[in-house]
């Protein structure tokens, strides 16, 4: 670690209804990966907006190289050497890759743009990161994972001395985690400054020097990464310890009746022969490497995407499920693990999106019982501890983990048999995650039963009763929990 | 969430197709097949004076459709350029005709009115953020008012071809000895070369493609949104001027106030057929002029099948219904 490069001092900010930042201290130095941790909505991403000019402190101090700054735009900060690589992807999928890299800021020749320098600069810019993408494709046509990599190329390019990176690898595969945290890595010996946000603890201990802790807006501490325990930093983030112990035995009792079966399911490439049962109180666990088709398998059954062939029975009863309503009829709910593409309005309230599901239960007569749909909404705002100052605040301005809370809540309200989650708790801190597991054995344990797809083995080795491990589209494994491991699960998901 | 890469048939794979646009090769087999349709029903169709009339028809909804497709690809759209152009030419024909100023002036102040109106509808789609749908749809009414004000509800005449103002006329046809030379559509292919040189290799065009793929991307990236939306409304009313002085030019009845409404929509239709996206980031402006071709030809041939004013609505209405839809269709493939 070097000098001190950026401290931020006494930050505040406030939105209406919300004191978002309450004096806030940061300090990054050259050459640390400082992690930035708190639960959901805690301030993180708005301090390092207030940081990179996108939204303005009412009051404090930020100094950067020795100078005391303010930026007014982002441009401004990029200019001066600070850019960030956002939570949600910020990117133009009708452009080029080396279009989106260099915007704002495109080589020309004369009057017209250089779209051939472009390209090689680009170029260039991959293979100083070591990862294989074209310039000149679309980015539209990208996985997120490839996507993320051009973000972190076009916050290198700025010439950047802090780095900021907003939960980066949500979306990532795991092969693609180890290629971002060697890019970090990198970036480190180069003597930048890098602030890193994850909820995630394990990669805290692997990748980051520092952390600075927030609560509810508020500054906690700072600790040195090394002399630290997980558990130390979880205490400070939500005031408490939370054990996160994998479960030993099955708690679905012997002989609970088959409430879903599904027989040879096909759908398109990434479902193949796919069978499997699921009982009354059960959590199925679906677990495999991104791309194993869990989601094209969940589709299918919810009729979101059509299938070839295969039959669904539910309750013993052979049912026709073509599209998402009759999935819905037949008390079936899916949690999409895309919330901003399937699961909810963001330019809504959050009532509006909680009772969107199941809006005929909040009808007197032709109109919206508003007052109803409002209680309701509060009931479960306070059930999964949703951080928004009323039900009438719009999901765009909530944090990312709670507009999460705002899809559960909705499939809660429409109290369906079958539920099934799609990576439940991805950006959603330890706190609310111990509550949504909460939430998740509750419902369990008044008969409703489960399908859990998770990308995370400590989320499948905690939760599952039993556990479907899926490969290439097709099952490869199915384990009772009581003989589950890390090891067989993932020999499970790796087997062609 | 994988981006699978689609696999076409040998077809759309043919690296020629690709390079030309699939999109492109129909609209030009559309714009042929239409010819052919015509001139089988029609004997009367197959004449060297149906391809000037088509023509005709085509400079000044080229002109629209032009700026209308920067609009489209910012992610908005433009409904005010067919009643502006009429606004536009009344106000600088007006000048010619009571004021007696020279042409030139004419044509200035017609193009600095179209200037004037593509501001307007800039600063309320980019600067109040109204949707531009309806902000256009109004500035539509305003132009048509504004238009019968400045002339007192009459028509206007742009000087005749015989006399000695009559030269402007010659920019897009040159009558000589009784022959027609439509040299038009010489300055419609330059406005298209120019106007596509903006769109793929300057500033301009790029951030406004940006800002129609993803508007927050492009502001976080640093990029001015607000001038560049303003630029595609600017553009769009330069063009409106610019068609404005087609029509004056190339009809030699008078400019009526009150018409014009309905135009803009032979404009959105060509761009949209030519694959412009109405949800913004994608479009060409070549494939833009082949829209239009689609739609003189209508224009121009369906009078000759018998089937006049109302079933031209009717049939326009239905043409533009199925290009939208294989838009639709189109996003929902890339999605
Ligand atoms: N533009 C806004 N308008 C109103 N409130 C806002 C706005 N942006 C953020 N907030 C509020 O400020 C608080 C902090 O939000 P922020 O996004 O910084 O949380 P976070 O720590 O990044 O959480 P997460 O881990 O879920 O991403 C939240 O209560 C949020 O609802
Ligand atoms: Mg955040």
């Amino acid at each position: 670690m070097g000098e001190v490069i950026l401290t931020m001092k006494g930050i505040d900010k406030s939105f209406p209804g919300v004191h978002a930042l309450d004096h806030v201290d940061l300090e990054v130095r050259k050459g640390e990966v400082h992690a930035l941790m708190g639960e959901n909505g805690a301030g993180k991403s708005t301090l390092m907006k207030v940081l990179t000019g996108i939204y303005s402190k009412d009051s404090g101090t930020i100094t950067y190289e020795g100078r005391e700054v303010e930026f007014h735009n982002p441009r401004e900060a990029q200019e001066a050497g600070i850019v960030i690589v956002h939570q949600e992807l910020n990117m133009m999928n009708h452009l080029t890759v080396a279009q989106n890299i260099f915007i704002g800021r495109e080589f020309m020749k004369g009057k017209l743009i250089d779209d051939a320098k472009m390209n090689a600069e680009a170029n260039k810019l991959f293979q100083q990161l070591g990862i294989d993408i074209n310039p000149a494709e679309k980015m539209g046509n990208l996985t997120v994972g490839k996507q993320q990599m051009c973000e972190i190329a076009k916050a290198i390019s700025h010439e950047a001395k802090v780095i900021i990176f907003d939960e980066p690898s949500a979306a990532l595969t795991e092969a693609e985690i180890e290629e971002l945290f060697k890019i970090i890595r990198d970036l480190r010996a180069k003597q930048l400054g890098i602030v890193y946000i994850s909820h995630r603890m394990d990669e805290i201990k692997v990748i980051t020097d520092r952390v600075t802790v927030m609560r509810d807006g508020g500054y906690v501490g700072t600790l040195i990464t090394e002399q630290c325990t997980k558990d130390d930093i979880i205490n400070m983030m939500v005031g408490r310890v939370i054990y996160e112990d994998p479960k030993t035995a099955s708690t679905v009792p012997p002989g609970a009746p088959v409430v879903l079966k599904v027989e040879h399911l096909n759908a398109g490439k990434m479902v193949k022969d796919v069978s499997f049962e699921l009982h009354k109180g059960e959590i199925l666990g679906f677990s495999g490497l991104m791309g194993a088709g869990r989601t094209e398998t969940a589709r299918a059954l919810f009729g979101a995407d059509p299938k070839e062939s295969g039959d669904i029975y539910i309750n013993g009863t052979k049912v026709d499920i073509k599209s998402p309503q009759d999935a819905v009829k037949h008390g079936i709910g899916y949690l999409s693990e895309d919330r901003k593409r399937y699961g909810i309005v963001v330019g809504k309230t959050v009532a509006e999106n909680s009772t969107m599901a199941h809006l005929k239960d909040f009808l007197s007569g032709v109109f919206i019982d508003k007052k109803k749909e409002n209680d309701v909404t509060q009931k479960y705002v306070d059930r999964l501890k949703t951080k928004t100052p009323s039900v009438d605040q719009l999901v765009v301005n909530l944090s990312g983990g709670n507009q999460q809370k705002v899809v559960l809540a909705k499939w809660l309200v429409r109290n369906c048999d079958i539920l099934i989650f799609d990576e439940p708790t991805r950006g959603i801190d330890v706190g609310a995650k111990s509550e949504i597991y909460h939430l998740m054995n509750e419902l369990a344990a008044e008969g409703k039963s489960i399908i859990m797809i998770s990308s995370e083995m400590t989320e499948i080795l905690r939760m599952s009763d039993r556990i479907v491990v899926m490969c290439e589209g097709r099952k490869t494994a199915e384990i009772d929990i009581a003989e589950a491991t890390q090891e067989n699960i993932m020999h499970a998901a790796t087997l062609r | 969430m994988q981006t699978t890469s689609k696999s076409g048939n040998a077809f759309t794979n043919n690296p020629i197709v690709k390079a030309i646009g699939l999109q492109r090769i129909v609209v030009v087999l559309a714009v042929i097949l239409e010819a052919v349709l015509f001139s089988i029903l029609s004997p009367a169709f197959r004449q060297y004076a149906t391809v000037v009339s088509i023509l005709d028809y085509s400079y000044y909804i080229s002109f629209m459709a032009i700026g209308v497709t920067f609009c489209l690809i910012s992610g908005g759209n433009d409904l005010s350029v067919g009643t502006g152009m009429i606004c536009y030419a009344l106000a600088g024909g007006f000048l010619v005709q009571q004021m007696h100023m020279p042409v030139w002036v004419g044509l200035i102040v017609t193009i600095a009115m179209g200037l004037i109106f593509g501001v307007i509808n800039g600063v309320m789609v980019a600067i109040m953020n109204l949707p531009p749908f309806i902000a256009t749809l109004c500035t539509m009414l305003i132009t048509r008012g504004f238009g019968s004000i400045i002339t007192g509800g009459m028509a206007v005449s742009w000087p005749s071809r015989s006399s000695p103002d009559g030269w402007f006329r010659s920019m897009f046809k040159i009558i000589n000895n009784g022959k027609i030379i439509p040299v038009g559509f010489l300055i419609v292919l330059l406005a298209i070369l120019i106007m596509s040189i903006v769109l793929n290799k300057t500033k301009v065009g790029r951030y406004i493609i940006a800002i129609g793929s993803n508007k927050e991307a492009a502001r976080l990236s640093g990029v001015n949104v607000i001038k560049y939306q303003m630029m595609a409304y600017i553009i769009s009313g330069f063009f409106a001027g610019l068609a404005g002085i087609a029509y004056a030019a190339t009809f030699s009845s008078s400019v009526a106030p009150g018409t014009g409404a309905g135009l803009e929509l032979d404009a959105i239709g060509g761009a949209i057929i030519g694959g412009t996206s109405m949800t913004g980031g994608s479009g060409s402006i070549i494939g833009t002029l082949l829209g239009v071709f689609v739609m003189s030809l209508l224009k121009t041939g369906l009078p000759y099948v018998g089937l006049q004013a109302n079933w031209q609505q009717i049939i326009t209405g239905i043409v533009l219904i199925v290009a939208i839809y294989i838009d639709v269709l189109k996003n929902k493939h890339t999605a």
